[in-house]
């Protein structure tokens, strides 16, 4: 339906998917493909951005946050209006929502924000205050402040040449406020880098806050069907196991997840 | 129009098996695909203890294809048959067990835990997972190797035994033909081919195994040509397999020999491939005036093709 772009890496893919729009719940993923594209010839996973609706709310779609990195990203990158894709979903678990009076702080490094506009939609809808850390590389990387702004989402914001908010990683801030949280707690969302959603889970653990992480693998299939894409989880004393992030996860209780 | 082909004493609806390995152990695509309506499923790779396989990453796409090397992760033969199996049945599939083994007695005790549990259709003798070093693969490239495991399987189960063969042999054939001579039903081929990819900007492997195996439209021609040796050489059915993406791949492994055809690395780009390639062979039988789809099965014709001719529309 549209691909904006956002700057030189980043566009923003919106997709003619009724269905999967209507289905989709926040932290959950599709695995799309261009059409008739042979090469690459594996599909690649995307957390659903945006719920795309019409002038009367009725849900015409969904978007993805798609960054620039590889062949496959660089494919969606360019594609225009009426190009199609190919597009199976929504797969996987989502986030589970927390309710008032815990908050909900959501942590997001660069592309992985993309989980986050559709969970800060519906913390809104049950009235959970929300905030949202985001780090960058620089303030030009921030997007959809707006978007969040106007669902009331408070915002920290970190860059790393400390163009905007604070400079440096923004596991900083997130620090801060957990030496300060309050008795109702927070329940902390991540989504990002693997160094920060390693920092992420720890702290959280650290000052006694849950957590939930989404993981990013390679996925072959996004069904469940190869073993690509475990994760090490380990439940308690038990030893750790590896499961599948695509019908396990990707959403993950960050207290669970073992890091090497 | 009949789809039905015959393995042994099974009879198949029609001759599309979901490959070991890139279909979880089935269950995972009930959403997807009506398993009943496959001409078999066969599950993953199953020893008799559960494993944990490699580390990731297991998996890196390459030029018409990904190599892997998943490690033979797996729940092991006893709660697949407690836990899967039942599931299986009440879906209506065909299931068939990819059976791993690290020694000869592994093979033979996971084979007798499966002749013992309803619902199993046949077994797929996986002796040729490139992977790992204990994975059968010390059976499945040796003549001897091959001969030996599938007699002991074949004296421990009435199921039907289907050796699946590696093509990491000089000659495939010879391995079809010493199981055909240990009494298996029919052979699987191919497996993996063992392979590599090396990340030039980091000087590191890709996988964290280092080497693993190619799979997808890469080795499709390999395939077909090793599909044709077998069929020349033994009387059994092949299942043939390697880089199947539609009808017309399906329909020339049939042509090469082969009675049923499996779909791995085509259902991670498509899970609903499945209909799509068995309305294409429709198509074709209707255009090709076929009634019995088993009557395509080595109707290869290798007289010599003039050179004057260029090959055209076959959309290889
Ligand atoms: C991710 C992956 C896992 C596999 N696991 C198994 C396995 O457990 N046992 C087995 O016999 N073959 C396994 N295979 C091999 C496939 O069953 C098949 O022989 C091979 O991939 C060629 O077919 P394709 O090109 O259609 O994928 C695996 C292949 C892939 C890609």
């Amino acid at each position: 339906m549209a691909n904006l772009r956002l700057s030189r890496e980043y566009s923003v893919l919106s997709l003619a998917a009724p269905e999967v729009g209507a289905r989709t719940r926040p932290g959950q993923f599709v695995m799309l493909k261009p059409a008739g594209v042979t090469d690459p010839l594996l599909r690649r996973p995307f957390s659903v951005f945006e719920i795309l609706r019409d002038s009367r709310g009725a849900i015409t779609g969904v978007s993805i946050l798609n960054k620039r990195a590889g062949r496959s990203t660089k494919r969606l990158y360019d594609l225009e209006v009426g190009d199609v894709v190919s597009c199976l979903g929504p797969l996987g678990l989502p986030f589970t929502p927390v309710s008032a009076p815990r908050q909900a702080w959501m942590v997001a490094g660069g592309v992985g924000l993309a989980p986050f506009a559709t969970l800060a939609e519906s913390l809104a809808a049950s009235g959970t205050p929300t905030t949202l850390f985001y780090g960058a590389r620089t303030s030009d990387e921030l997007f959809y402040l707006d978007f969040f702004g106007r669902l009331g989402v408070t915002l920290v914001l970190a860059t790393e040449d400390g163009g905007r908010g604070v400079k440096g990683r923004v596991t900083a801030p997130l620090e801060q406020a957990l030496k300060s949280v309050g008795a109702d707690g927070a329940m902390v969302y991540a989504c990002g880098p693997e160094p920060m959603l390693e920092a992420v889970a720890k702290l959280a653990a650290r000052y006694h806050q849950p957590s939930q992480v989404s993981v990013e693998r390679v996925m072959g299939c996004g069904l469940g069907g190869c073993y690509s894409c475990v994760v090490p989880v380990k439940h308690g004393n038990e030893e750790a196991n590896l499961v599948r992030s695509c019908i396990s996860g990707p959403v993950f209780d960050g207290a669970e997840l073992v890091w090497d | 129009m009949d789809l039905s082909v015959r393995i042994g004493s099974l009879t198949l609806p029609n001759p599309l098996i979901a490959a070991s390995g890139c279909f979880g152990y089935g269950l995972e695509y009930e959403q997807v695909v009506d398993l009943s309506t496959l001409g078999a499923v066969v599950s993953k790779g199953l020893f008799l203890k559960e494993r944990q396989g490699h580390p990731p990453p297991r998996i890196v796409e390459t030029p018409a294809g990904m190599i892997n090397a998943i490690g033979l992760q797996g729940i092991g033969v006893h709660r697949f048959v407690k836990e899967k199996l039942p599931q299986l049945r009440a879906h209506g599939a065909r299931t068939f067990v990819n059976v791993c083994g690290s020694t000869l007695d592994e093979y033979v005790e996971v084979c007798k835990v499966l002749s013992q549990a309803e619902g199993v259709s046949a077994i797929e003798l996986n002796i040729s997972c490139p992977n790992i070093k204990e994975g059968g693969i010390q059976f499945g490239c040796s003549l001897t190797g091959t001969y030996e495991v599938v007699s002991a399987v074949r004296k421990a189960t009435h199921l039907p035994v289907i050796p699946k063969l590696t093509p990491n042999v000089t000659d495939v054939a010879s391995f079809a033909r010493a199981s055909e001579d240990a009494g298996a039903d029919a052979v699987s081929l191919v497996n993996t081919f063992l392979a590599m990819a090396i990340d030039v900007e980091t000087r590191r492997p890709t996988i964290s195994n280092v080497m693993g195996g190619l799979s997808g439209p890469a080795i499709r021609p390999i395939a077909v040509r090793m599909v044709w040796e077998c069929y020349q050489l033994v009387k059994i059915p092949i299942i043939g397999m390697g880089g199947i993406t539609n009808a017309r791949d399906a329909i020339e492994f049939m042509l090469a020999g082969a009675t049923a055809v499996q779909i791995g690395t085509q259902n991670f780009v498509d899970p609903f491939v499945w209909g799509k390639v068995l309305a294409g062979i429709e198509d074709y039988m209707t255009r090709h005036k076929v009634e019995r789809l088993s009557d395509l099965i080595g109707a290869f014709d290798p007289s010599p093709v003039r050179g004057d001719k260029p090959v055209v529309g076959t959309n290889l």
